[in-house]
C-alpha cells in the first residue's frame, strides 16, 4: 500500500485517503458556451502523466491537492488548495 | 489392509530433516506408506520407491520429483478437503489419505494419458484455433473444456477454517534465511532497530542445509550464525513463512503459521536465492530426471537415495559437487556429461576425476530413454553439442542409468524485486539475469544477486544488511559493491537440445515444448509476453520459476536476438499459489449502530443492513408482511416512532452560511426564516439528483442540514471541498455520529409530544415546516415538523447519549395511544403512499430533478447552484422519461423493483418502488416511463419475467393529495 503525505497530518497510508477527481477549475457559468460547460463537466484528460488531483484525508477531513504522475504512480507534491 | 510400504533410508546424518523416532502412516492412491515425521509426501513416496507421483496437466504424462522445493507443479494431491496440495513441500501427517489430482480413472491407469499420443494433433494455440467455430457449438466446447481445465476439485462442503490476518511494521525485513539472509539479519540486527527475517522452509540455512560437497563445513557456519541471531533480541525469525507479494513502498504480504501478515518495512533485503533451471531434451520430464538441488535435497534432508545409477548433466562446477554427493550416498555415477568443451579446474572437478568418474566434456543429453509406460527411464543418449543447441544424434552414445541429474544453471528468485519495480539485467558472461537498479529501500544479497560462493554470499549479505539498516535509520547508505566470487559463470548459456520427435519440455506445468515456442514465433507471437499468453509458458501453478529462462532462451534463438533483449515477463504477485481462504482472513464487517439500537433489540426488531448501518426492518414477532401492515396502520391511525439517527446531520455556520447553502442546494435558503425548515435538494455538476434532506435555520449565520443516510459522508466531504474552492467564510460540522434522531408520526403525535415538553406545539404556534429548539423529556432537542410519511409528525434530534432516553420517554408517553415503533419497510411504504421519492431508489445516476418530479424544489432564477448551468442546457429539451405513480388492478402478478416498463419493442422505463398498500388496499408503485404515458388513466405494460402485466397510471400522491393530514 502506498503512503501519501497529507499537508496537515504528514505521511499516512493510502487507505486513509479518498480520491476526489482531477483538479479542474470551473469556467464562469454565465460566459461559458454549452460546449465549454459540457467539456468542464465531463471531459478529463486520462493520458498518463503529471496530474493535479483532489485528495481528502478522511479521518481528519482535510482536502488538499496532490500532483501525481499517473504513469509511474509517483506522488510528486501535496499542498493545500490555497497554497 | 496390506502392510505399509517402507524402504529404509540412508544412514542418519546430523543435519537431516526427518525424525527417525516418529513413524507415520499415510495412504497414496489407496496404498499405505510409512514415513518419518519431517518427510514431505514426495520424499516419503520417492524413498519408498514410488516413481509415478503425478500426471502432467495437458498430456497426462507421468511425472516424479523435479525440484523438491515447491515448483513440482505436477505433483499435486488432494485429501477430499483441500485441493492441490504440493507433494514436494507438504509434510506427511499421520493418517493422511491422498490421491493425485488431474487423472481420469487412477494415477496409474489415467485414461487421459491418451492425450500424450495425440499430442501431434494438439499444437500450440490448439484451443484458440479449434473451439470458436461454429459459434453454436461453443457452449458444448466450453462445457468440455471446463471439464478438462483446472486441477484439484474444490469440495464446497469442506469445513470452514479461520485464517487470521495481521498487520506489522519493522525497520528491516529480510526475505530468505540462507547464508546471505542470515548475514544481513546479523548486520542489520547489530545496528539496532526492529529486524524481521522470514524463511519459507522449516529452518534457517537455505541452500547450506543440503549443500553437501558443494559447501563443506557449511553446517558449522549455519549453526554459529543461528546462535548469534538468537542472542539479538531485536531480530525476529519467522520460519515456514513465505512472502507472497511486494507492493508499493515496501509493503509486503507473507503467509505463515499465524496466517497472513501485511508488513510495512522501511528497508527490505531480498535474499531469496536462485531457482535451479533444468536442461531441455527429449523426455526431460519423466520420473528420474531431476534438478541437482532436488537430488541433493533428497540425499541430505530426507536421506533418500534418489536413484541407483545416475548420469549427471552439468554446465558448471556446482554439478561436480552434486555428483560427489550422489556417489557418497551410494549412487553409481555412470558419467558426468559437461556441456562445456573446456571443463573447469576447480577442486570439485578435481575430486570427481580423482574418484574415477568418467567426464564427457562438450556433451549433452540428446534424449532420455523411457522405461516401460514412461514411468521412469532406463538410460540416456549422450551426444556432442554446440552452443546453438544442436545435438549430433549420429554420434550419440547410450548410457544406462535410472536417473539424470541436471546442474546446468540458475535464475535469480527476483520476483519481489520485479514486483517492487526493480529491474533484472542479463549478464552475458554469467549467462543469467542479475538485479539492476533497485527501488529505494530495497537491497539484494546472495545468489539472487548473482553471488554464489559461500564466503562471498556471507560478505554480500552483511553488506546489504548494513545498507538496509543505514537506510532505515535515515543515514547515508554505503555504495553497492559486489564481492569477489570464485564461481563466475554458474549458468550454461543454452542447455537446450532440439529433437525431431519433440517431447523436449520447456514448461512442465503446462506441457510446453521447444517446438511450441518456435511455432508461436512463426505465427507472429514473437515477444516474451505474447509467447507466454499464446503458448501458456510460465502460466501454470509454478509461474515459470523453472521455465521462464529457458523460454526466453528459445525465443531469443528463434528471433535472432540476445537473451537480454528478449527479457522476461512481468513479475506479479503472488510469488507462490495463494488460496482465497488465506487472503480472506476472518469475516470482519463492522456495523454502525444507532444509539437506540438496544431498544430495537428489546422490542424484537428484525435488522437489515442499510449501507454501513444496522436498522430495524420491522418489529416481530409477526411475520414480515403482517408486521409491516401493523406498523403502517399504527402510523396512519394513531402514532408510530422510527429511529432516523442514520440521517446525515450537519451544522453549517459562519457569515457566509446562507450563501453557501444557496450554492450547494437547488432551493432558496437566504430567505429561510429563523424557526423554519425547508426541503433541500442537491444536484451534482451534471444536473443529476445527488442527495436531499431538510435545512433548518438556527440563526443568521447558522443552519442545520440533514442528508440521506447513505449520502452523509460524501455530502460532508463535498461541502468541505466547495467551501475551500469558493473561499466562503463557513464551517461544516458533521454531527452524524454525535446526534441521535427519531421521527414521531401519526395523528396522535401532537398529543404524545405535548406530554413531554413545555413548548407550545399547538397547530398554529408550531406549524408545518417549523423548527424549534426546546427541552423534550428533559433533553435539549431540535424539533422539525416534517411529513415524510404523510402524517402529522415531528423529527426530534438530540445528542446521541440522550437518544435512548428520549425514545423510552416517547414510547412511554404514547402508551394510551398504543404507539408503535416502525421500521424501514413501513416507512418506505408510508412515504410511497404519499408519493415521496427516496433519492437513490427512485432516482439513479442519470436522473435530473425534472424527470423525478422535483422541479418545484429547483429555483432556476438563483444566481448559481451546483448543477444549475447543466440544467439550463437540459431544461429546454423534452424529458426522455418521467417518474409517475401507478396502480395494479390485477395484483396476482406482482412486478418487482427494476422490472421494465415497455411499449412494444421499446423500453420506456422501470419500476422504482412497488408495494401492496394496506391503506389503499391495492398494489401501488412508482416507475419511470415516457412523458406522454404519465397522463393519469394511461395503461402501461410492465414486463414481469417475460410476461406483460398492465398497470394504470395515476396522479401522485396516492394518499392525502390535499396535504391536510401532514399539515394538520
Amino acid at each position: 500500500m502506498k503512503i501519501m503525505t497529507c499537508p496537515v497530518n504528514g505521511p499516512r497510508p493510502l487507505q486513509e485517503f479518498v480520491y476526489g477527481g482531477d483538479l479542474t477549475e470551473m469556467p464562469c457559468p454565465d460566459q461559458a458556451t454549452d460546449e465549454q460547460w459540457a467539456a468542464y463537466v465531463f471531459e478529463r484528460d486520462g493520458a498518463p502523466g503529471l496530474h493535479k488531483e483532489w485528495w481528502y484525508h478522511a479521518p481528519s477531513g482535510v482536502w488538499f491537492i496532490a500532483e501525481r504522475d499517473t504513469g509511474t504512480d509517483e506522488i510528486c507534491r501535496t499542498y493545500l488548495y490555497n497554497d | 489392509m496390506t502392510d505399509p510400504i517402507f524402504i529404509e533410508r540412508l544412514p542418519a546424518a546430523g543435519d537431516e530433516w526427518i525424525d527417525r523416532d516418529q513413524r507415520l502412516c499415510f495412504s497414496f492412491e489407496g496404498r499405505c506408506h510409512r514415513a518419518y515425521a519431517g518427510d514431505t509426501v514426495s520424499s516419503a513416496l520417492w524413498g519408498n520407491g514410488v516413481r509415478l507421483l503425478g500426471r502432467s496437466f495437458k498430456y497426462h504424462r507421468p511425472r516424479g520429483v523435479y525440484s523438491m522445493c515447491g515448483h513440482d507443479a505436477n505433483v499435486m494431491l488432494e485429501d477430499g478437503e483441500t485441493p492441490n496440495i504440493r507433494g514436494d513441500t507438504t509434510l506427511v501427517e499421520d493418517g493422511m489419505e491422498l490421491t493425485a489430482v488431474n487423472t481420469v480413472g487412477s494415477l496409474r491407469h489415467d485414461l487421459a494419458g491418451l492425450n500424450d499420443r495425440m499430442s501431434g494433433f494438439l499444437p500450440v494455440g490448439f484451443y484458440y484455433k479449434a473451439f470458436h467455430t461454429p459459434s453454436w457449438m461453443f457452449p458444448n466446447w466450453e462445457r468440455m473444456i471446463r471439464g478438462i481445465a483446472g486441477l484439484g476439485k474444490v469440495n464446497p462442503a469442506a469445513e470452514w477454517k479461520p485464517s487470521p490476518k495481521g498487520y506489522d511494521a519493522c525497520d528491516v525485513l529480510i526475505v530468505g534465511g540462507g547464508p546471505s539472509g542470515m548475514a544481513a539479519a546479523l548486520a542489520a540486527g547489530r545496528a539496532g532497530g526492529r529486524v524481521v527475517l522470514v524463511e519459507d522452509t522449516r529452518c534457517l540455512g537455505g541452500s547450506l542445509c543440503y549443500a553437501g560437497a558443494t559447501a563443506p563445513e557449511s553446517a558449522a557456519t549455519v549453526n554459529s550464525m543461528r546462535d548469534e541471531l538468537e542472542k539479538l533480541e531485536n531480530v525476529e525469525v519467522r520460519l515456514n513463512t513465505s512472502v507472497r507479494g511486494c507492493y508499493s513502498e515496501n509493503w509486503l504480504a507473507f503467509i505463515g503459521p499465524g496466517g497472513l501478515t501485511k508488513m510495512r518495512a522501511t528497508a527490505v533485503v531480498v535474499a531469496t536465492g536462485a531457482y535451479e533451471q533444468p536442461a531441455v531434451f527429449r523426455h526431460n520430464d519423466l520420473p528420474g530426471v531431476m534438478l541437482g538441488t532436488a537430488a541433493q535435497r533428497l540425499v541430505h534432508l530426507y536421506r533418500v537415495k534418489p536413484m541407483q545409477r545416475a548420469l549427471v548433466l552439468v554446465g558448471n562446477d556446482y554439478g561436480y559437487g552434486v555428483a560427489l554427493d550422489l556417489k557418497a550416498a551410494g549412487v553409481e555415477i555412470a558419467a558426468v556429461a559437461d556441456f562445456r568443451e573446456t571443463i573447469g579446474k576447480g577442486e570439485l572437478v578435481h575430486d570427481v576425476k580423482t574418484a574415477g568418474i568418467e567426464i564427457l566434456a562438450g556433451q549433452g543429453v540428446y534424449e532420455a530413454r523411457p522405461a516401460g509406460g514412461l514411468v521412469g527411464i532406463k538410460g540416456a543418449r549422450v551426444c556432442p553439442v554446440n552452443s546453438a543447441g544442436t545435438g549430433l544424434s549420429t554420434s550419440a552414445t547410450n548410457v544406462n542409468c535410472d536417473g539424470i541429474v541436471m546442474a546446468t544453471g540458475w535464475a535469480p528468485a527476483g520476483d519481489l524485486i520485479g514486483q517492487a519495480g526493480g529491474r533484472l539485467d542479463y549478464v552475458p558472461e554469467a549467462a543469467q539475469f542479475r538485479p539492476g537498479e533497485l527501488p529505494p529501500g530495497m537491497f539484494a544479497a546472495g545468489r539472487v544477486n548473482g553471488v554464489f560462493g559461500v564466503d562471498a554470499r556471507l560478505e554480500d549479505g552483511e553488506h546489504a544488511g548494513g545498507q538496509a539498516a543505514a537506510f532505515a535509520a535515515g543515514k547515508e547508505v554505503p555504495a553497492r559493491r559486489r564481492p569477489a566470487d570464485e564461481i563466475t559463470a554458474p549458468s550454461y548459456p543454452y542447455p537446450i537440445i532440439k529433437h525431431p520427435k519433440g517431447k523436449a519440455f520447456v514448461d512442465f506445468d503446462e506441457d510446453v515444448q521447444v517446438k511450441d515456442i518456435v511455432n508461436a514465433v512463426k505465427e507472429g507471437y514473437d515477444s516474451v509476453e505474447l509467447v507466454k499468453r499464446y503458448a501458456t509458458v510460465g502460466m501454470g501453478p509454478s509461474q515459470g520459476k523453472i521455465s521462464n529462462l529457458n523460454s526466453s532462451r528459445v525465443l531469443a534463438t528463434a528471433t535472432g536476438q540476445a537473451v537480454g533483449a528478449v527479457g522476461y515477463t512481468t513479475f506479479r504477485p503472488f510469488t507462490r499459489p495463494t488460496t482465497i481462504g488465506e487472503l480472506a482472513g476472518r469475516r470482519f464487517h463492522p456495523d454502525r449502530r444507532t444509539p437506540i439500537h438496544s431498544r430495537h433489540q428489546a422490542a424484537g426488531a428484525v435488522f437489515m443492513h442499510a449501507g454501513a448501518w444496522l436498522r430495524p426492518e420491522y418489529y416481530g414477532p409477526l411475520v414480515r408482511h403482517q408486521a409491516i401492515v401493523r406498523e403502517v396502520q399504527a402510523v396512519r391511525r394513531r402514532a408510530g416512532v422510527i429511529d432516523v439517527g442514520t440521517l446525515g446531520k450537519i451544522d453549517v455556520c459562519g457569515a457566509d452560511a446562507a450563501e453557501f447553502l444557496e450554492r450547494m442546494y437547488t432551493g432558496r435558503f437566504s430567505d429561510l426564516k429563523l424557526g423554519k425548515c425547508r426541503y433541500a435538494l442537491m444536484c451534482d455538476e451534471s444536473g443529476v439528483v445527488a442527495d436531499d434532506g431538510m435545512s433548518a435555520r438556527l440563526g443568521d449565520d447558522r443552519f442545520y442540514v440533514t442528508t440521506t443516510s447513505s449520502g452523509s459522508a460524501a455530502i460532508v466531504r463535498e461541502m468541505k471541498r466547495w467551501a475551500i474552492i469558493w473561499g466562503l467564510e463557513v464551517t461544516i460540522i458533521d454531527h452524524t455520529g454525535q446526534f441521535g434522531a427519531l421521527n414521531l408520526a401519526g395523528p396522535e403525535s401532537r398529543r404524545i409530544l405535548g406530554r413531554l415538553t413545555d413548548l407550545d406545539i399547538g397547530a398554529d404556534s408550531f406549524e408545518y415546516l417549523g423548527f424549534r429548539q426546546a427541552v423534550v423529556a428533559g433533553v435539549n432537542c431540535r424539533l422539525m415538523r416534517v411529513g415524510f410519511v404523510g402524517e402529522l409528525g415531528y423529527e426530534l434530534h438530540v445528542p446521541a447519549q440522550h437518544a435512548a432516553v428520549l425514545w423510552d420517554a416517547v414510547v412511554e408517553a404514547g402508551q394510551p395511544e398504543e404507539i408503535m415503533p416502525f421500521g424501514v419497510e413501513a416507512q418506505r411504504l408510508l412515504r410511497m403512499e404519499k408519493g415521496h421519492q427516496i433519492i437513490g431508489q427512485d432516482t439513479d445516476a442519470l436522473t435530473t430533478p425534472l424527470e423525478a418530479g422535483l422541479a418545484w424544489a429547483v429555483k432556476m432564477a438563483k444566481p448559481f447552484f451546483i448543477g444549475q448551468r447543466s440544467l439550463k442546457i437540459i431544461a429546454p429539451r423534452p424529458n426522455v422519461r418521467s417518474l409517475a405513480g401507478f396502480v395494479m388492478h390485477d395484483s396476482t402478478v406482482m412486478p418487482a423493483e427494476c422490472h421494465l416498463v415497455v411499449d412494444g419493442d421499446e423500453i420506456c422505463g422501470r419500476v422504482t418502488s412497488i408495494a401492496r398498500s394496506p391503506t389503499l388496499g391495492q398494489v401501488i408503485g412508482m416507475a419511470y416511463m415516457r412523458p406522454d404515458q404519465t397522463i393519469p388513466g394511461t395503461v402501461i405494460d410492465i414486463c414481469v419475467e417475460g410476461r406483460l402485466v398492465q398497470a394504470e397510471v395515476v396522479k401522485l400522491p396516492f394518499y392525502d393529495p390535499s396535504n391536510e393530514r401532514q399539515k394538520s
